[in-house]
C-alpha cells in the first residue's frame, strides 16, 4: 500500500439526506426496537426532531467515502484482500431523520504489520451549517500474499 | 415480510428508562444481557439496509472460493446489534455518543441453524454524566469483537 496516502483529504461526497424510512429500515436490520428509532411521536417527546438513527447508522454515509479510497488509482488497495479491522463512531449529537449530512474522508495512518497493510481513514460528517455530527473511523486490513 | 421475527429477544430486561439512575452505577455492574439469533435472512436484510452487498455475506460459493468456512455476518451487523442492549437500557435517559470495536473473529451463519450471538454489557468506567459500557460479544463461546466499548452520555 502507498504510504503517501497518509494525510490525503478527499473531496466531500454529495450531501446525504437522512430519510425516516431509511432510519426505520436500518433500525430493523440491526434489531433496534426502541420507539426512538421508529416512532416520530416518541422521538419528539424525547426532544428529537424526528426518528433517531441507531449508533452505527453513519456507516451508510461512510461507505461512499471509503469507496473513494478504494478507487484511488495510486492507493494500491486490492479490494478482494480487504478485511474490516476496526470501526469507531464519535458523535457530537445523534443523527435524526431530516438531517442533510456531508462526509469528507481523510487518511490518518498507513502501517505494515506482519505482511499485512493497515490503513486507517476517518470520515468527518457535518450538517449544512458545517457543525460536526459524527466522525466515522475505519481501519481496513489488506491481507498480504501469505495471510 | 416477517417482521415479527425481529422481536425475538431472549433478554429479561424491559425498557428501564423510568428506573435508570446513572448516579447509582458502579464499575462492574451488568446493565444488559441478550442473545440474538442471526439468520441468513438477517444478513440479506442488513445488506439492503446498509448497502454492503459483498457476496461473502450471502453466497456460499463465493465464501468458499475465498477460503472462508461459510457465509459470514457483516462485521458491521454484529457491531450494530451488539450495542442495542445498551440503547434499550438507556431508553430516553441518555444516548451512545461514542462506540468502537475491533473485529477479531468472524461469525459464520449456518443456512439452517443461523448463529447465536450473545452480548453482555457491563459498566467499565463511571464519569461525570457519562459512563463507558464494555461489551462482551460471543459466538460459539468465543469473543468476536475486541475492545467493544460504548461511551454513553446521560441527558
Amino acid at each position: 500500500m502507498n504510504p503517501d496516502l497518509v494525510g490525503r483529504v478527499f473531496a466531500p461526497v454529495s450531501p446525504y439526506l437522512v430519510g425516516r424510512e431509511k432510519v426505520r429500515e436500518f433500525a430493523r436490520a440491526v434489531f433496534a426496537t426502541s420507539p426512538l428509532n421508529h416512532d416520530p411521536a416518541a422521538a419528539s417527546a424525547a426532544g428529537y426532531a424526528d426518528v433517531v438513527a441507531p449508533p452505527t447508522f453513519a456507516v451508510v454515509l461512510q461507505e461512499a467515502t471509503l469507496a473513494q479510497l478504494l478507487a484511488e488509482p495510486d492507493a494500491g488497495i486490492d479490494f478482494s484482500r480487504v478485511v474490516h479491522g476496526e470501526q469507531r463512531f464519535s458523535y457530537t449529537r445523534p443523527i435524526v431523520a431530516g438531517d442533510e449530512l456531508t462526509a469528507t474522508l481523510s487518511v490518518t495512518s498507513v502501517k505494515t504489520l506482519g505482511g499485512n497493510a493497515m490503513v486507517t481513514a476517518e470520515s468527518v460528517i457535518v450538517d449544512p451549517q458545517g457543525s460536526h455530527v459524527v466522525t466515522a473511523i475505519s481501519t481496513l486490513v489488506v491481507r498480504g500474499d501469505d495471510a | 415480510m416477517n417482521l415479527d421475527k425481529l422481536d425475538h429477544r431472549d433478554d429479561k430486561l424491559d425498557h428501564r428508562d423510568d428506573t435508570l439512575d446513572h448516579r447509582a452505577l458502579a464499575v462492574g455492574d451488568v446493565v444488559a444481557e441478550r442473545t440474538f439469533s442471526l439468520t441468513r435472512d438477517s444478513l440479506v436484510r442488513y445488506a439492503g439496509a446498509s448497502g454492503d452487498f459483498n457476496p461473502i455475506h450471502y453466497r456460499d460459493d463465493v465464501a468458499a472460493s475465498v477460503g472462508l468456512p461459510g457465509v459470514l455476518a457483516h462485521g458491521m451487523l454484529t457491531m450494530g446489534v451488539a450495542v442495542q442492549p445498551v440503547v434499550d437500557w438507556l431508553g430516553t435517559a441518555g444516548w451512545v455518543s461514542d462506540y468502537g470495536v475491533r473485529f477479531t473473529r468472524p461469525v459464520v451463519v449456518d443456512p439452517l441453524e443461523g448463529a447465536s450471538v450473545t452480548v453482555v454489557a457491563k459498566v467499565g468506567v463511571v464519569g461525570e454524566g457519562t459512563a463507558r459500557i464494555d461489551l462482551t460479544v460471543t459466538y460459539n463461546n468465543e469473543t468476536v469483537l475486541g475492545k467493544a466499548q460504548a461511551q454513553v452520555t446521560f441527558n
